[in-house]
Formats: structure tokens, sequence, C-alpha cells
């Protein structure tokens, strides 16, 4: 979750924690080539100013580091200890981790913006990097650099020795490669290739041809070099992949000719071995190209969206792909997709807004061409895709795609609707309205309606009636439409059919002076329906579909409307394009107040009574939260992003968050999220930056996915028995943890791995002082004798600790076994087993 | 209105036999290339790859296998079972032996040049010793079941790789007993396994045999263990020929889908000895099957079913941009194979088996310059003269009057007599024709139309008198003081019928005098080949055209060059006109310019105007567009000695007649392309 530095302005508000504006969620994470462990099992990626750590058989995310403030650019494995990783970033700053534990070990500061990062096994002390050669004059040039890391133990060090290998290169990472045991590296820009050798200190360039008869289009893309043999690999904007070789020689280099692709090779990767090359682009097709020939190719097909990123695992297990849509898939050796990480699809439009899943929470807006997704931004997961349009997505330059508009649920989340349309030409217009059914069964929404042109022009605006299911049997669906009409449509018997079935029909047509309807929604009871047309807003009873009273506020078109929640529901509230918020009384019929705010998106809060509403002046979008009963805002944030507002949707939370200001004591019910023009998903927090980063729950040991065998259960009991003895002090913290739990002191002293602490005798006065706090605590005070306790007891006490443990474990290895294997230990052979588990098997170490 | 009135004539058929095989002859740097009719080629690669001799063609002669031993003896081999030597001096068999092992399909010189091996249906490998004057039958290795498609000797001629259906062996010379036996895979698709040919192989220095074969595989074995090193898919359908280059570190593979690709061994790492074979560059210069390759120590050449012969330049070995590293791609003979009778306004093409008679259309009409213009009368097909015999048609020519045709094959000369009246055509042969002992190479008539020059061996040219009605006579034999070996290829006679020059295969420009038949000069020999020669009519100056592009001029009168081509060779040629691709072939004149020479290749047509100004390589060499463009004034001053037009493409034939018309025989690739097979079926992405 991104942080950003940007801190409200307004002077007036004293708040003791003020509100700031954080980036949530579903970060890109295709913006770097991902990495692998060495063992493959987990996945590193960088993901906007993080680096997330996922574990490969369960897709799950296992640590974040947070660290960078800026765009982490490159990641790469210490080549001299597999555990660490280092990365680099916009922020000019390279950060060493230990990925296992998610700890930062040590940051080097460079001072330019880093672009690319990359790390030889052979140079222990010296990494290369991708800078900007000028911050201002040279915008667009880029140069290789090595920097020498300085060995010291401070965690922050400064790296300043840094000597150019190669000027005027691509920026991007992929544009850049290093050969065989670091003897040469290879870049690409434009229509070049340049190679440096490092023995022999010269540089050769190699030039092609823009274009040919042919219609190629030579550009170079990227580029990638052989593990093993002197053979460089690079990728083309035509779909040509080119396998240089002899190019130490100037004149006598020569290269073949791989195409497959028939748009621009987005990445290339090697196999550890060099055996096989893969490619990828906007087919979406991983291609393998065996032993650098044209004839042994295998392709994995239908991966969903442009490929653009491959990594290999060092053990060769593994492939990934990083695609456009926000998504990493592994792939195993084989060529079969084994696990997918999908993160926030970010199209370039997101025309059906913010929507709220009631069933579960979730955030639903426009996925995958013609998909709605469904994405939980608590675990920051994607639960599912829906294929609203169910038609094959054929990608193509200039082809007009069915495209998601609309999307609406019910108030309990049984119905959803959704409207899609495709639009040739001006005149040429295909609608369709969809309703989609919740079926309990097989908990996903079935297609009950297809509505075929459910007006003449663009449905501006659908809403469900938010009923008590139960009370008024008739779920009610209302569009509005640009041919000035608003259509009802309930769902009906069809007795005509011999199946008793459900339908949706148009049950009333309304219209105001044939103005083209823009707005609709009903009040909190079902019982009103306003709708509005231009200038005016009307409102009809819904029982009867009778007009009721209009409201207009001249000259102003109405812009959104929403009505009251709760205590305000007398009031309806609408914004003008002219830059008015009034509020009007459905009581008295007349206007209650109006203020001069030129509202972008008004958003109730379906918990309570506020309603949130974001305007825009020249620069920057300001956000205003009120209740409809009085006119003064009661939380005004100014500035919250640069950009504009495209819409926001408040998120009920699942456990009221006990916020200790008074002034954003609206935001403990419900989270407001907003999307920008640029698709960054913010929200607030009212959270220090400091209490942000420290992350929430480590998960201390990972658990290890080997297989559960009696002789493991032996062998893992010894090594329990060995850790606890090394890490005694690990498993108080376990306790501790959960007894001080409000001392970062101590969490920091325990979590941080020995060799960057600093001295024990700076630490201690600040441990103890922390013990001495939590002293009314009497808990507290047995934690310290633990801690004070001899080896031995410690031993005894971690041993029966696992006996606890393992007699938890009891069940569920074996219950695993049976599932997998089928073979069930019969009660004998259990109790043979335990037998053997007590007996002291620390010989085995010895050996 | 324009300079010229053009004729523009696409009626000429020419269909050009397609390429079945090559042999390169590093030692001489000549190619010689076969073609499907029993033509036989030379192209000499010193002289900027000019088509130096040509052997026509013959009915029943179906080259196979062709090979050079001992650097210029040039021996073939077909499905006729003969194996015959040619002469490249007389231009024609020298001799043919039976293999007596049925159709032959292969053959190969060892590498001292002194046996040869010949692969044959029935299974056996036979030897033939290579004599000084001739070829004698040695023995014959063990023979086997299945036809020999190919094979290939080791460099150290001790053993011979073979390719047969379905297997390679290796025979050791010595004793002629098979000492390896390779079985190679089969089509793996279909019900039935198709049989697998080998098309081709190579045995390499180091016992590496590399083998070609229908399933669309080059693939290396060790020939001591019988074991693959390495496979290479290349093409789904066969991959029909393959050739090595002298440093055995290149191969070039051609395959039926008319691909060309490039195998080069390479060094795995840099410093260790371990290399392996990297496909390469792949070329798609053919449209149908390539039948043969060859690498030269610069080029990669193949020729194919499309009767291309196309040279590829390896970049990395030609050094420095000059003739050498330019793709070229020969589709035509560098021969005349029209004759014009400008009087008679009729075209005469020479086919292998026949020739036709056309007359020009005319039109009644002016126009502007770039005008079409309407035909008021369209071209005539007047007559069809078909050879007799097996031979292929060598030479032919019509008299300026058109009302004698002459044509030679190997071994005979005909001559007829053509009555034009009133639109109907009466043709009678000569029958009395002196019998010549030597062939002829080439055929001339005088300007008016009282004698005819033949081309002979030995340097010589026969001078035949014509007489009326249709009767003719031998009148004198010309023959070099030097006493050449060499035969005539070029002929050209002045106007006034006093001069007569000739070309022979060495290069030799001989001037005689038609008034006293004897020798009056030599031209100082040049060091490249005369591809074209014409005596200006006026000044009776000789112009000579040279392979590299070279021009001369030649005063016959005074025996030496003239002043206009010593300034050519002081001031030098223009470098865009020096790296044009194919030679020229015809030079003509205007006799109402004195000063204009009309000369043109395959690809341009140019008058060189001897009173303006030579270019140098800072002008632009095609600049008649430009000139168009500005004023008249600053055209005189931008103008240069060549007005080159490429409007005409690719030109067969320009020659100018009377009343300042231009005749330009045109043969568009495309027509050819439509009158070959379809080719091999292949997806097309986006199809």
């Amino acid at each position: 979750m991104r942080v950003r530095g940007r801190r409200s302005r307004s002077g007036k508000m004293v708040a003791p924690q003020p509100l700031r504006v954080v980036r949530c969620g579903g970060s890109k994470l295709s913006g770097a080539r991902a990495a692998f462990s060495a063992d493959a099992k987990y996945l590193l990626c960088a993901s906007g100013d993080y680096v997330k750590v996922y574990s490969t058989a369960t897709e799950k995310c296992v640590h974040i580091l947070q660290g960078h403030t800026n765009l982490v650019t490159g990641i790469q494995l210490n080549p001299q200890n597999h555990m660490q990783l280092y990365s680099c970033s916009l922020d000019g700053t390279i950060k060493l981790w230990d990925f296992t534990d998610g700890i930062l070990i040590k940051t080097f500061v460079v001072g330019y913006k880093l672009f690319a990062f990359y790390m030889l096994a052979g140079s222990e002390d010296s990494v290369f990097i991708i800078i900007p050669k000028n911050d201002e004059d040279f915008l667009d040039w880029f140069q290789l650099v090595s920097v020498k890391l300085p060995k010291t133990p401070d965690q922050e060090v400064e790296a300043k020795e840094l000597s150019l290998i190669l000027d005027d290169i691509g920026q991007w990472p992929k544009c850049t490669a290093f050969g065989r045991e670091g003897e040469y590296v290879a870049s690409v820009r434009g229509l070049h290739l340049l190679v440096y050798f490092f023995k022999k200190k010269k540089i050769n360039r190699f030039s092609l041809s823009a274009t040919s008869k042919k219609g190629a289009n030579n550009y170079f893309t990227c580029v990638a070099c052989h593990p093993k043999e002197d053979c460089i690999a690079s990728g083309h904007k035509d779909g040509k992949i080119r396998l240089w070789r002899n190019f130490n020689h100037k004149r006598e280099y020569t290269f073949s000719t791989l195409h497959w692709h028939h748009d621009v090779v987005m990445d290339l990767a090697f196999s550890v071995e060099g055996t096989s090359l893969l490619s990828g682009g906007v087919e979406s097709v991983l291609v393998q190209w065996r032993d650098g020939s044209d004839y042994k190719k295998e392709f994995l097909p239908r991966l969903g969206s442009t490929i653009e990123h491959i990594s290999a695992s060092p053990d060769g297990t593994f492939y990934c792909t990083s695609h456009t849509e926000n998504k990493i898939i592994i792939i195993h050796s084989s060529l079969s997709v084994s696990a997918v990480i999908q993160g926030l699809v970010k199209g370039s439009d997101v025309k059906t807004g913010l929507v709220v899943d009631p069933r579960t929470k979730a955030l639903v807006l426009n996925g995958k061409p013609g998909h709605l997704q469904f994405y939980c931004l608590q675990t920051d997961k994607q639960l599912y895709n829906l294929d609203i349009v169910q038609q094959e997505y054929i990608h193509q330059i200039g082809l007009n795609q069915v495209d998601l508009v609309k999307a609406a649920f019910s108030a309990q989340g049984n119905w959803l609707a959704t409207v899609e349309q495709r639009e040739e030409k001006e005149v040429e217009l295909e609608l369709q309205m969809k309703l989609w059914n919740y079926d309990e069964q097989t908990q996903s929404f079935t297609l009950n309606t297809r509505i075929n042109m459910p007006h003449e022009d663009h449905v501006t605006a659908l809403c469900f009636r938010d009923t008590d299911e139960l009370e008024d049997g008739t779920p009610t669906l209302v569009t509005a439409g640009n041919d000035g009409r608003f259509k009802v449509w309930v769902l009906v018997n069809d007795s005509d059919s011999e199946k008793p079935s459900m339908g949706w029909s148009c049950d009333f047509v309304g219209s105001y002076h044939n103005y083209p309807a823009t707005n609709c929604c009903f009040s909190e009871d079902g019982s009103l329906l306003a709708v509005s047309f231009e200038e005016t807003v009307t409102v009809w009873n819904s029982d009867t579909w009778d007009l009721i009273c209009t409201f207009c506020h001249p000259p102003g078109r109405i812009q959104n409307l929403c009505f009251g929640r709760l205590s305000c529901s007398k009031y309806l509230l609408g914004t003008t394009d002219c830059g008015f918020l009034c509020c009007w009384n459905l009581l008295s019929c007349a206007l209650e107040w109006s203020a001069q705010l030129n509202v972008m998106v008004l958003q109730p809060d379906p918990l309570s009574e506020n309603i949130a509403a974001v305007s825009r002046l020249l620069e920057g979008s300001d956000l205003f939260v009120f209740k409809p009963n009085e006119p003064r805002p009661f939380c005004i944030q100014r500035n919250v992003c640069r950009e504009r507002v495209q819409c926001a949707v408040f998120i009920p939370r699942d456990v009221p968050d006990s916020i200790g200001s008074e002034k954003h004591q609206w935001l403990s019910r419900s989270q407001l999220y907003f999307l920008t023009e640029t698709q960054d998903l913010l929200t607030f927090s009212t959270k220090s930056a400091e209490e942000r980063l420290t992350p929430s729950s480590r998960q201390l040991a990972v658990e290890e996915s080997l297989p559960m065998t009696p002789f493991s259960l032996l062998l893992g009991k010894h090594r329990h028995q060995q850790q606890s003895k090394e890490n005694a002090d690990l498993d108080t913290a376990v306790v501790q943890s959960h007894l001080a739990q409000g001392s970062p002191a101590v969490k920091e002293l325990l979590h941080t791995s020995a060799h960057v602490l600093p001295s024990a005798s700076f630490l201690c006065s600040i441990f103890i002082n922390s013990v001495l706090i939590s002293k009314e605590n009497k808990s507290a005070g047995e934690v310290v004798d633990v801690v004070e306790m001899d080896s031995e007891k410690a031993e005894d006490e971690s041993d029966e600790d696992l006996e606890l443990t393992e007699m938890e474990q009891d069940i569920n290895p074996t219950e695993f076994l049976g599932e997998i294997t089928e073979i069930k230990l019969s009660k004998s052979q259990e109790k043979q087993l335990r037998k053997i588990r007590r007996m002291d098997y620390s010989w085995v170490a010895a050996l | 209105m324009g300079e010229f009135q053009v004729h523009r004539v696409r009626f000429f058929a020419y269909m050009p036999a397609g390429i079945r095989c090559l042999a390169h002859s590093p030692r001489s740097a000549r190619l010689a290339l076969a073609r499907t009719d029993g033509a036989l080629e030379v192209y000499n690669f010193a002289a900027n790859y000019f088509q130096e001799k040509g052997i026509p063609g013959h009915e029943t002669r179906t080259t196979e296998a062709l090979c050079w031993a001992t650097g210029d003896r040039l021996f073939g081999a077909g499905l006729g079972g003969d194996v015959s030597e040619y002469d490249l001096e007389k231009l024609r068999v020298k001799y043919s032996l039976d293999g007596f092992g049925g159709p032959i399909w292969s053959m190969a010189a060892d590498p001292s040049g002194t046996q040869l091996a010949v692969g044959c249906e029935d299974g056996s490998v036979k030897l033939f010793q290579v004599l000084p004057d001739k070829i004698q039958f040695e023995r014959s290795l063990d023979r086997q079941k299945g036809r020999i498609m190919s094979l290939s000797w080791h460099p150290s001629g001790t053993r011979i790789a073979v390719g047969s259906i379905d297997l390679l062996r290796v025979f050791d010379v010595k004793s002629g007993h098979a000492i390896q036996r390779i079985l190679v895979d089969r089509h793996p698709q279909g019900l039935y396994r198709r049989e697998c040919v080998v098309w081709s192989v190579a045995f390499l220095s180091d016992g590496t045999i590399v083998s070609s074969d229908s399933v669309g595989k080059v693939q290396f074995w060790d020939s001591e263990k019988g074991t693959l090193l390495e496979t290479h898919p290349v093409s789904s359908s066969a991959v029909l020929c393959l050739a090595v280059s002298e440093e055995e570190d290149s191969i070039v593979v051609g395959t039926s889908e008319g691909a060309v690709y490039q195998f080069q061994l390479l060094p795995v790492k840099w410093g260790s000895a371990e290399s392996k074979w990297v496909r390469t560059k792949p070329f798609q210069h053919h449209t149908h099957d390539v039948r043969a390759v060859a690498h030269s120590a610069t080029a990669l050449i193949s020729g194919g079913l499309d009767a291309q012969l196309v040279i590829r330049p390896l970049m990395e070995r030609v050094h420095g941009k000059g003739y050498d590293a330019v793709l070229r791609k020969f589709t035509f003979p560098h021969r005349r194979l029209v004759s014009c009778a400008k009087k008679a306004r009729l075209l005469l093409f020479q086919f292998p088996q026949h020739l036709e008679l056309w007359r020009l259309g005319a039109t009644d009409s002016a126009g502007k310059d770039g005008d079409i213009l309407p035909v008021s009368r369209a071209p005539e097909h007047l007559l069809q003269l078909k050879s007799k015999g097996p031979e292929h048609i060598c030479c032919s020519c019509i008299s300026l009057c058109g009302s004698w045709i002459a044509y030679a094959t190997t071994s005979r000369l005909h001559l007829h007599r053509v009555h034009l009246e009133n639109g109907s055509v009466r043709v009678k042969r000569v029958s009395k024709v002196p019998k010549l002992l030597c062939s002829a190479h080439q055929l001339l008539c005088s300007a008016d139309s009282t004698s005819l020059f033949v081309a002979s061996d030995q340097g010589a040219v026969h001078v035949l008198k014509l007489l009326e009605p249709g009767r003719c006579g031998h009148l004198q034999t010309l023959r070099p003081n030097s006493g050449s070996a060499q035969a005539v290829y070029l002929l050209t006679a002045s106007v006034d019928g006093d001069w007569l020059a000739a070309a022979s295969g060495d290069w030799e420009i001989n001037v005689y005098s038609l008034r006293h038949f004897k020798p009056h000069c030599t031209v100082p020999v040049y060091n490249c080949a005369v591809t074209a020669l014409a005596i200006h009519p006026v000044t009776n100056n000789l112009v000579i055209a040279h392979s590299d592009q070279q021009v001369f001029e030649f005063s016959i009168t005074d025996r030496e060059y003239t002043t206009w081509s010593r300034k050519v060779q002081q001031h030098g040629l223009h470098k865009g006109w020096l790296e044009r691709d194919t030679p020229i072939t015809h030079i003509t004149f205007n006799p109402k310019q004195p000063a204009h020479i009309l000369l043109h290749d395959t690809y341009m047509f140019c008058i060189l105007d001897k009173s303006l100004p030579l270019p140098d390589d800072a002008t632009q060499l095609m600049n008649q567009t430009t000139l168009k463009q500005l004023s008249e004034k600053a055209r005189r001053g931008c103008a240069h000695a060549f007005k080159i037009c490429k409007k005409y493409q690719p030109l067969l034939f320009v020659d100018l007649l009377e009343e300042g018309s231009l005749v330009v025989v045109e043969r568009p690739l495309m027509d050819i392309k439509t009158q070959l097979p379809p080719p091999v079926q292949q997806k097309k992405f986006g199809t």
C-alpha cells in the first residue's frame, strides 16, 4: 500500500493525526521482471513502491518489502547469498533485503534515479545500474554505470563511486543484458546493438536498416544473453527474434532469425541452461524455441493479455510471465500454467465506475475486456472474473469491441444488471442489457434475462430498488437512456413456458418532455424514484409510477443525483454542471440549501447519513464530507489528488475501525475509495506513515511445504529441537509479541537480524525502558522471567510446546496423507510412529 | 514529340529453362551451369560473372551432374546414362561414354582430379580414370540396392560418402567395400511412412558427413561411428542440394520452397575449440525449387527451376563496396536472342527449337513526349521456323532487308530465303549450304545482304556469299594471325562493308578487311570479357563494351584508341555506371547523330553522347528526371554524356530503326512466373 507524502494543507483543521491519501491495492505487478528465489518457492516482484514476495505454490503474498519511496524498477537475487534480494528504485537507492523474513538489511544511496539493476556472480562489490545522463538536458539519454558498493557495517551507506560502461542506451531493463559469466554486456536501442567486452574493454556496434522492402521493422525491443554460449537474442518490433553469434568480430558476426510473432516481441528469456528461449508479445502466447531452431517451437496460448516480462527460475522448474492486465502467471517448465497471481486489472477506462458487491464487499469494476472483476481490497486479490460479454476477445488495432459500460447490484446482491454496447459509427449502436441471478449452489452469477436494445440510445444510468426483498417480492430495476425515456423492469413469472421460470420484462416507460434522462436513483425505502432529465429532476411514486413533483436549478444540467439516508432520507441532493450542489427537501418540495461547488462525484455512504462530494477547481480535487441536513461539511480535505477523480465508492468495513479523531469518525464504518483519471485507486488513512510502515502481522516462520512422511516427521522433530535451542529468544519473542504488543522497540530488536543490529549497549536502555513501561501488566513481568530462564528449562519448555503442536499436527498430516495417497495408518502403526518419535534421535544430527 | 518513337515489344514469349545443376571451380573462378533443357553455360567470376560460354541444349540430353576436374575440364552426366566431357573451346560435347549402370544421378571428381565417381540407378558407384584426353572405366565399387542419389569424396580421396534412398553409405575406395551404413529418418507423417531420399551429401575433412534429404532436414553424421551428430530441420518439404565452402566453415543448402539457408560453423564460446553448426541466414530469392547451390569464397550461388541464377555475396567476406558486394540475379542469357531487319521492320526471335518472325506494328498518329500512341496496324506473326533434329538452335540472324534468315545448331547451318509480298510470306530453304567442318557460334549478315559471316572455332570466320534467288557459296575463311584456339562469339561488320570485327573466347578482337579478306589489325587485349561490339557507320570506329562495364572506342583506320576513348580512360567512368548489374549486350548507333552511341543491358538503355562532358562521381548518373524539371539553360549546364532510361525492364534487345523509331523488346518477369508450374504450397501469415 503506497504511502504518499501529501498531507492535508488545510490550516484550520488541527487534527491529532491528519488524514492522508494513500495508494491502495492493485498497484502494477508487471512493472519489472519478476524474480524467483533460488529454490523457486517464492516469486518476488516489484509492485509500485514495494517488493512483494509470493509463494509459488499457494499464490499467496507472503511478505511485502516496504521501504522505497518511489517506484521499484528492478530486483535481483544477491548472487552471493540466495536468501537476499537487491532492489533499486527511482528514489535513488539500492536496498538489500532478507526476503524470507521481510527485513531490510542495507540501503545504498546512489543519488540518481535508478532505472535498472544488474549484478553479476563474479563481481562481489560492484553492481550495474542504468541512470539518466543528466537530469534536465538529456531527457532521453541513459547510461549504464557500475557502482562500487562500499563494505561498511552501517545500515545506510552512500555509494558514489560510479564508472561509465555504456552511454546512450535504452532506459528499460530488458534492453540491456549481461552475457555468459559476465564477459560482455549487450544493450539495444533503436536500430543498434551495442556489445561491450569487459576484458578487452572494447565496444562493438551492430546496426540494422530501419525497414526493408518486405516491410520489416527492425527496431530492437529487448535483448537476452545465452547463459552458457556466446549468443545474444534480440527482439524486434516486427516480431522477429535474431540470434547473434560471432559478435566479437566486427565483420564476421552473423545472426539467424526466428519469426513467429506478428507484432512486437515484448520480452525474451533464456532458460537456465540456455537450451530454450522464451518469447512473448501482444499475441499473449508464450513461445518456447528449443535449440534456437525455427522448427522446434512450442506454444502456451491464451494467456489472457500481452506478455510484458518473462523470467525463468534458477532451478529451471518454473517460468513466469507478467502481463499488462496486472497479472503474473507462473508456468511450469513443461509449459502448463501452475499458478496465477492476479492484481487489480486496470484497463484504459473504467466505464462501469466503482461498484460494491453487497455479498462479498468486493470492489467491482471493468476487468479484462468484456469482463467484470471482483476485487477484494482487504487481501489485495482478485476474487474472480465474470465474463459478461461472452465473446472471444480479438486483439486487433482498430477493431471495435463490445464494451461493458454499466453494472449495478441489487441491495442483497441477488441480482446483477449489466449493460454492454458496441459503437461502430455514430449511427450504429448495439446495446444489450443482461440480468444475472446469483446462484447459491454454484456461488456465481448466472444469466437470467438478455434484453436487446433496452433503449434506443446510450443507457446513462441504472439502479435497483433497494427494498427488503422479503417484504416486497418484485425486484425492480430502472434504466435511464439518452433517448429521453426511463424504463422500469420487473421480474415476472413466465407462465407461458412449461417450466416455471423467472424473467425480466419492461413494466413502465416514463419520459419528461422527451429530454434525455441522465440519472436515476431510488430513495432508501424504495418508495420514490428520482430521474433527472437534463435540467429537471423528476420524482415518481414507485408504486403507481405517477409523477409527484419536479425540481430544477436553472440553468444547470443535473449531473449527479442521490437521496439522503437514514435520518436524512427526506433530502434529495443533486449537482449541476454549472457548479452548484443543491439539496431539496422532499417534504416541503423546496430547495433546502445550495452551495456553489463544482462537484464531479457525489457518493452517499450506505451505512450512514454521510455524503462525500469530490469537487474540482482549476487544479487538484477537493473532498467534502457532509450530512444533508446541515449545509456545512464536517470534513474538508483539500487537494486529495492532482488529477480528476473519476469515481468514488464507500466500502463497508468488516469490523468498524476505531478512529481516535472525531473529525474522521466518518471513516469508521466504511472506507472511501476513489479512482483518478490515471487509474490510481486511492483511499484515506488515519494512521501515521510510520505505523503503516511496520507490517501489521509478521509471519515469522514460513511454512515448509515438504511432504509429510514418517521420516520427515522424525527429522523435523529433531530440527525443531535444534532450532528452538538456538533461537530460544525467537520463541520467546512469539510469546512476547502477544503481550508487549505496544512496544515497537522490543519488536525491532527481536525482528531485526543480529548482524544488522546496533551494539548491545546502545539497545540495552531502550529494551529495558520498553520492558519497564509495561510493568503494570503482570504478564509482562513473567515474560521477562522467561527470557532470564536458564537454557535447560527453556529447552524443556519448548519440548513440551513441541509436544503440543505435534499433537495438533498429528491429525493434520495423516489427513493430508490420506487425501493424497489414500493410505491410512492403522492405529497400531500410529502408536509405533509416536513411540519412534519420542525416542531421542539426536545422534542422527551427529552423522 | 519525344526523341524517338518506341516500339515496345512484349510478344517475345521467351522462357528460360530451369537450372538443374551448378559446379563451381575455385581454381579457374568459373561456374558451370546446366539447365533442364540440356544447355550448358559457363560464367566467369573474374569477369564480373559474365556468361562466357554457352553450349546449346539437346533434346535427349538431361544433365543431372556436373563436375570440374583439375580446374578446367568439365564433365557432365545425366539420365541418359552417359558421362561426357565438354569442349569449352569449341563449345560442344567432346565425347560421351556409357556408364553401363542406367541413369546417372550423381557424379563427383576426387580432390586430385584423377578419378570420377559416378552414382547410377542400379546402385553401383563406378570409378572412371581421367586421362589427358579421355576418361576410362576403372572399376566399380560394391553394388548395393537402391539408386545412388548423391555422392561426395572425402578430401583425402580415400572414402566416398553416398546418399541413397533411406540410407547413407561410406565406401572405402581402395577396397571398394561399404564400410558404414547409416539409416536416415523416414518421413514421420502419414499412414505409410514415405521413403526418404538423400538428395545431397558432403564429406568434410574431419570425417563428418552432411546430408540433406526429402524430409527437410540437414543432418550431420560421424562417418567413423555412424552416429547422428546434429539435426537441423530446415524445411517442411525437401532440401534438395547443399554445398560446402572450401574452408569447410560454411554450408549452403537449397530447399524446394525456394529458400536458401546458410549454415556456419561457429565457436560456442570464444577461445574454446568446441564449435557447432548454426543455421544463420535465410534467403528467399527463388519462387520454386532450388535445384542447385554452390559456395564460392565470397558468395552463395543458387539456381532454381524458376531459371534464376542468384549470386548472394557474403558481406563479411567481401571487402569494400564494389561489384562483388551486390546481389545479382540472372534470368536472361548474356547473348543476343533477337535480330532485327531494320529496313523491313521485322524481328526474328530465337527460341531453343524454333524461330519466330514478326512484323512490327505501326501507328499513323503523333503525340507528345510520353504519350502512348494508338496502334493502327497490329504486330503480325509472320512465320515460325522449326529446327530439325534434336539439337537446339545456338544462333540466328536475319538480314537487314529481311530476305535472308540463317540459324545454326551445333552441327549444321541452315539458311532460308524469305519472300515478303503483299503480306504473304514464302520461305524457301537454301538447299546447298556449304558443309563447314566446324560449328557456327555466331551469324551475321552484311549490311547490303550479300554475304553471311559465320563465326567458328579457332578464331575463324567464314564468309558465305548470298546469291539470288536463294543460293549461297563459300567465299573465304578469315583466320587470325595469332592462331587462337577459342571460338569466335561476337561479330560485327561496318555498314560500308569494308570491315569485320570478331571477338573470340580469349577476349581477342580481330579486325579484318573485307576488301582484301585478310586480317587488318588486332585490338589490344583487355583483361576482361567482351560483351558487345559495333562499328560506327560514319567514322568506322569500333566501339567495344567489356563485362567490367568499360567502354572503348577504337579507330580501325588509325589502329589505335580514339582520343575520346583515351579521355574516358583518363577521366574514369562514373561509379554508378561501373556498379551496374548486367553486361551491355548490344550497341547500336544513330546515323543522324554521329556522336551518339546507343547501349543497353537488361535493366537500362543508355545514349552515350560523346559531345557532352563525362560525369564525375559527385554528379548524379541517372539525371534524366531531374533534367526534365530544369529550365533549358540550366539543363545544358547539368547534362552529361550518359543519358539513361530505365523505363523498359527487363530489356532483351534495343535497336534503332530508320526514321527515328526505336524497337525495345521486353520480357516481364511476371510473364515468366505465370508460365511456371505452381510452387510448393506454403502457409503465409495473414492469408
